[in-house]
């Protein structure tokens, strides 16, 4: 990889109080790729998306982000602009939709910005002055472009809360798209989805970094997901990163083996688990 | 000893006895803040509810010829306490209960609507005018006694400053080693920290959460008969600024925390007084409202509340 | 949306006795209880007179009011079982009976002492809980036996056609409006009385809207409304009673120094939630009214300010004798002088302006802005990571707020033409809160009626003014019990990639 990375996470350790939440993480996601973040529960991993996405500040490091509008140092940026500004957007663990809001609504919310300078800060719309009128549909094609990729055209009016829950995860993934990020970080998206619905959400994601050229990075449980469609995994135990490289040099890594499995006692892995982790023994 | 110094003793004495009574009724906001995260607007009004309850039991055991106030107040305690720890567990059933697990702004408002019904209840059941305390219960206190002079300014201490304080330190002593030690307190605890572990675990979350209003209600209860034999005088009205004042003492000490909301009661007392005493005494509210307001700017977890994490 | 259908349980036939025991224990407890919380408070009325305290008992009313719980937790109990006919003959029978009481009472035959209660509104109030169990027994019994037939319920169907009607209410009740004035409304004084209690109405529906902005739409709940009506109703009033500027300037700043009061106590309240952001701003609104208290200098004090001049017809003062040199109202346009020119012009503005907010709420909802306060209600955290800019949304709002607000405030004083603390209590917050809530928050229509019910019933029937509040606040619990969305809370989304099934393009908020 020659191109220097869309983010490089430099020393980031967090802290609360006494606890070390995390400690020297260093990595780099690169652009245009899908980067996976692993580990066992408590690793830290939503730590470092939160630091990440603004919601902490962090205690030391340097998070700087190459994108072709510019480049950025995210742990400087506050929260709202490190969507507004930086472009970078996420999906929570716990699905926030605007639950009261119509499934096109909330779509249309995430343009957001766009939408308030073409209307003058709403004042102009307030005035009907033209332009915000042809934003406005504008903005409706992009949100019809991209339920019709997720495949909620049909539920296009419906309250966004009344959608079945792997229809939710999707548009929460369409919502963060429609901000135009350059840089989309998901939170577990595949958690509560069926083995179909996770087939489902790779096409979707591997779609997305192929049309979109975007970086992913993403924190996932489920090896089917990380394994089917990461380009390069990093993981996380206790704070710490333990491995980092390609899906190929995870599977082998004896420290992540140890991390997710304890201690091994140079007994053969049970099959299930073996092929759980795609390892071929 | 000037009379600076003397005055400020006063002061002390008068922050001690005002503060007590934030405390007390604090301590209600304070426990159902912490074990159902809500504010119960209605709690100032029960605090009314008890000093009426408490006026009307001085006032009837008077019509019986039971007038030695030692007695009397025994007997009020129990009365009163117990009718009032009812009222907050009605309110409780009829107001938040249904509304357990709905958005913050309905049991918020259902809970200003109770309010409104308390207050308003009493002022059309016992008309607008000030109650006062029945001279034959007032007139077995003692004169103040005064403990200090200097320079013909006189600090005194009155026996009702004197109950005030040992009622509540004796209530707030109690009532720790029950949360401390007990299985109830312990359950309330639990609640505290994680309802549905507490529920999975056989405690009967429900009847742990009608325990602590009826606690508060009681405290309250108390609160309101200390104030009806100090002031003199009630009206039905009191329990809305008490309530802002209280739920601010909450605040300032920490919201969730027992020991807190006794201490920010005793501050804001003093607060309250050393304003009204040095500074302005009309602008003495705007004193009480702007610690709850900085408090909460500044430091939100109170003195002795934990800080919070939110968790994304 | 579809409504999920309520499954009615169906009465046991197998079922010996009617009455179980857990409905006996659960009546006599409720029972008791309403004793034991009536006895001191309603039983005994303490009479003050001059120093002493006296009282005087009304055990009737308590045991009635025991009684009558009693009767009710078995009847609802019943109700609960499946056998609505118990509601249907205790719970009309016993409204039957109360209203022929109430109908003939005065007379010999039957004394004041026969009716239940002592205070004659309290009495007609009863009324509502037999005539209600008696509905919603009806109610029941009829779903049980389209259950049985297998057709569709009764009560779904009316919320849908609620909502269908509702645009062409809001319509009907704009038209009726603007009217108003040029109906037949009776002689003189009662032309005066009516159109001067629509003002009055308009200016609470004003309110509503406005802080209909910040609690219904944004999601921050506001105790200290007050605080903005009060705000506007002193800088208009300072404004035209110390420097004499006209009505067309006092208005405006009235709006701008009441929006910038808006930014200013929002800023401090930025980083909290729900709960403890209401009670700081019951807070601020307390402090503002103790402010204008005492600071006589400026405010007037306790007095207030006193002879706010009438509003001028663009200059033409409306006054039957205009001082020397002025052409007043009527003479400019040749008509004979009436005093109720005067109502009808500060309506006509009241219903101008209250217009203007409804038009601003409509139109900003489909604007970003709009989206972005809704979005905030929904979920603060979600509307950081899509990079909107939550302290700059939530000030906007609560200066827009406070401007409509200060805008009432002014219409208030030009109207009462004088203004004092006492009108902007903390009890006025609660009233506004109650008619959004009430009225539905969010719903534009439901505003207006919640108002007309709130503020104007209890205007028209000056004898009901004592129990109003009592009325507020037990309607507060039932609507937040009942139906926390408020009696016609129901969202339309601003903008559809379908087109709605036959309904009349969006919904009048």
């Amino acid at each position: 990889m020659t191109a220097p990375p869309l983010l490089a996470v430099e020393h980031l350790t967090m802290r609360f109080g006494g606890l070390v939440a995390i400690d020297d993480v260093s990595f780099a996601a690169p652009p245009g790729l899908i980067t996976a973040i692993i580990g066992p529960n408590g690793a830290g991993k939503t730590t470092v998306f939160n630091c990440l996405t603004g919601f902490y500040k962090p205690t030391v490091g340097r998070l700087m982000l190459r994108a072709p509008h510019g480049n950025f140092l995210l742990e400087q940026l506050d929260g709202f602009r490190i969507s507004q500004k930086a472009h970078v957007a996420r999906t929570f663990q716990n699905i926030r939709l605007f639950g009261g809001m119509s499934t096109l609504e909330n779509l249309i919310v995430a343009q957001h910005n766009k939408l308030m300078r073409a209307s003058g800060y709403s004042v102009g719309g307030l005035l009907g002055l033209g332009g915000y009128r042809h934003a406005e549909r504008h903005a409706v094609e992009i949100a019809r472009h991209w339920l019709d990729r997720v495949g909620l055209i049909a539920k296009a009016d419906w309250q966004a809360s009344s959608l079945p829950y792997g229809d939710q995860r999707r548009l929460e993934i369409a919502r963060a798209m429609c901000t135009d990020p350059v840089l989309l970080c998901l939170d577990e998206p595949a958690a509560g989805l069926n083995a179909n619905e996770s087939a489902g959400l790779n096409q979707l994601l591997l779609r997305i970094r192929d049309e979109y050229k975007i970086g992913i990075l993403l924190i996932e449980h489920d090896m089917s997901v990380v394994m089917g469609i990461s380009d390069h995994i990093v993981v996380l135990d206790y704070g710490r990163k333990i491995a980092d490289g390609t899906p190929q040099q995870i599977r082998n890594d004896a420290n992540v083996i140890r991390a997710y499995l304890g201690e091994a006692e140079d007994e053969a892995l049970p099959p299930e688990v073996s092929a759980d982790l795609g390892i071929r023994s | 000893m000037t009379a600076d110094s003397v005055t400020f003793l006063q002061q002390v004495i008068n922050g001690l006895t005002l503060g007590s009574v934030y405390g007390l009724i604090a301590i209600g906001y304070t426990m159902v803040y912490g074990i159902i995260g809500m504010i119960n607007f209605a709690h100032g009004d029960i605090y009314m509810i008890g000093a009426f309850h408490s006026l009307i039991v001085i006032l009837v055991l008077g019509f019986f010829g039971i007038t030695w106030v030692p007695l009397a107040l025994v007997v009020v305690l129990v009365i009163a306490v117990a009718l009032t720890a009812l009222y907050g567990w009605t309110v409780e059933r009829i107001a938040y209960l249904p509304l357990r697990g709905s958005t913050r702004l309905a049991p918020l408002i259902s809970a200003i609507g109770m309010s409104i019904i308390l207050s308003n209840s009493v002022l059309l059941l016992q008309e607008a005018r000030g109650k006062p305390l029945p001279v034959v219960t007032e007139s077995q206190f003692n004169p103040p006694f005064v403990f200090l002079e200097a320079e013909g300014i006189t600090a005194q201490i009155t026996d009702k400053q004197i109950l005030i304080m040992i009622v509540t330190i004796l209530v707030v002593v109690g009532f720790t080693m029950m949360i401390k030690h007990t299985s109830l307190g312990r359950q309330q605890r639990s609640c505290e920290q994680d309802m549905k572990m507490a529920s999975l675990l056989g405690v009967n979350v429900n009847r742990t959460i009608s325990l602590t209003f009826i606690m508060g209600a009681a405290l309250a209860c108390v609160a309101g008969l200390l104030v009806t034999l100090y002031y003199e005088n009630i009206k039905f009205n009191i329990g809305f600024v008490a309530g802002i004042k209280a739920f601010s003492a909450a605040v300032l000490g920490g919201i969730g925390s027992l020991p807190g909301a006794m201490l920010g009661g005793l501050l804001l007392g003093f607060i309250e007084v050393f304003f009204s005493g040095y500074v302005a005494a009309d602008y003495k509210d705007v004193a009480a409202f702007g610690v709850l307001v900085l408090v909460l700017i500044f430091r939100p977890t109170g003195l002795l509340g934990k800080p919070e994490i939110e968790k994304v | 949306m579809m409504a999920v259908s309520q499954n009615i349980p169906m009465a046991k036939q197998s079922e010996p006795s009617a009455i179980t025991p857990e409905m006996l224990k659960q009546a006599i407890a409720a029972g008791a209880i309403t004793f034991l919380l009536a006895s001191l408070i309603v039983g005994i009325e303490t009479v003050s007179s001059t120093g002493a305290l006296d009282f005087t008992t009304r055990y009737k009313e308590v045991i009635i009011a025991s009684l009558g719980v009693f009767v009710g937790s078995m009847v609802i109990s019943q109700m609960r079982a499946g056998r609505p006919l118990v509601g249907i003959i205790v719970g009309g029978g016993v409204s039957v009976v109360l209203l022929i009481l109430l109908l003939v009472q005065g007379s010999d035959a039957v004394p004041k002492e026969f009716l239940p209660f002592n205070s004659m509104i309290i009495n007609w109030g009863s009324l509502i809980v037999p005539a209600a169990i008696f509905l919603r027994a009806v109610q029941l019994a009829r779903t049980q036996r389209a259950q049985v037939r297998g057709r569709p319920m009764v009560g779904e169907k009316a919320s849908e056609v609620i909502q269908r009607i509702l645009p062409w209410v809001g319509a009907g009740l704009i038209i009726l409006a603007v009217a108003l004035p040029w109906l037949p409304l009776g002689e003189r004084t009662q032309e005066k009385k009516i159109i001067d209690i629509c003002t009055i109405v308009l200016t609470y529906i004003m309110l509503g809207w406005g802080l209909n902005i910040v609690v219904g739409l944004a999601g921050l709940l506001d105790l200290g409304y007050v605080a903005f009506y009060a705000v506007g109703a002193y800088t208009y009033a300072m404004l035209s009673v110390y420097l004499g500027w006209s009505f067309w300037v006092c208005l405006p700043l009235a709006g701008l120094l009441a929006a910038t009061f808006g930014v200013l106590l929002g800023f401090p309240v930025l980083r909290l939630r729900g709960d403890y952001l209401a009670i700081v701003t019951l807070g601020f609104g307390e402090m503002i009214r103790i402010i204008i208290v005492n600071w006589r200098d400026l405010t007037g004090g306790p007095n207030g300010i006193n002879r706010v001049p009438r509003a001028s017809f663009f200059g033409l003062p409306m006054e039957r004798n205009p001082p020397e040199g002025v052409t007043s109202f009527h003479q400019f346009f040749g008509l004979e002088y009436n005093p109720n020119h005067r109502v009808i012009f500060l309506y006509y503005l009241v219903l101008l302006a209250a217009l203007v907010v409804n038009f601003f709420t409509l139109r900003i909802r489909k604007l970003p802005l709009g989206r972005a306060w809704e979005a905030l209600r929904e979920d603060e955290t979600a509307c950081r990571a899509l990079g909107i800019n939550p302290t700059n949304t939530k000030l906007t709002a609560f200066a827009v707020g406070a401007m409509f607000g200060g805008f009432a405030g002014s219409f208030f004083a030009v109207r009462n033409g004088f203004i004092s603390p006492e009108s902007f209590v903390f009890l006025e917050s609660a009233i506004i809160l109650a008619i959004v809530v009430l009225g539905g928050l969010g719903s534009q229509v439901g505003i207006v009626l919640a108002a007309a019910v709130l503020i104007g019933v209890p205007e028209l029937f000056r004898e009901l003014s004592e129990y109003r509040m009592l009325a507020f606040g037990i309607g507060m619990v039932l609507i937040m019990v009942w139906r926390p969305g408020g009696l016609l809370a129901h969202r339309e989304p601003t903008i559809r990639l379908h087109p709605a099934g036959g309904r009349p393009g969006d919904a009048k908020r």
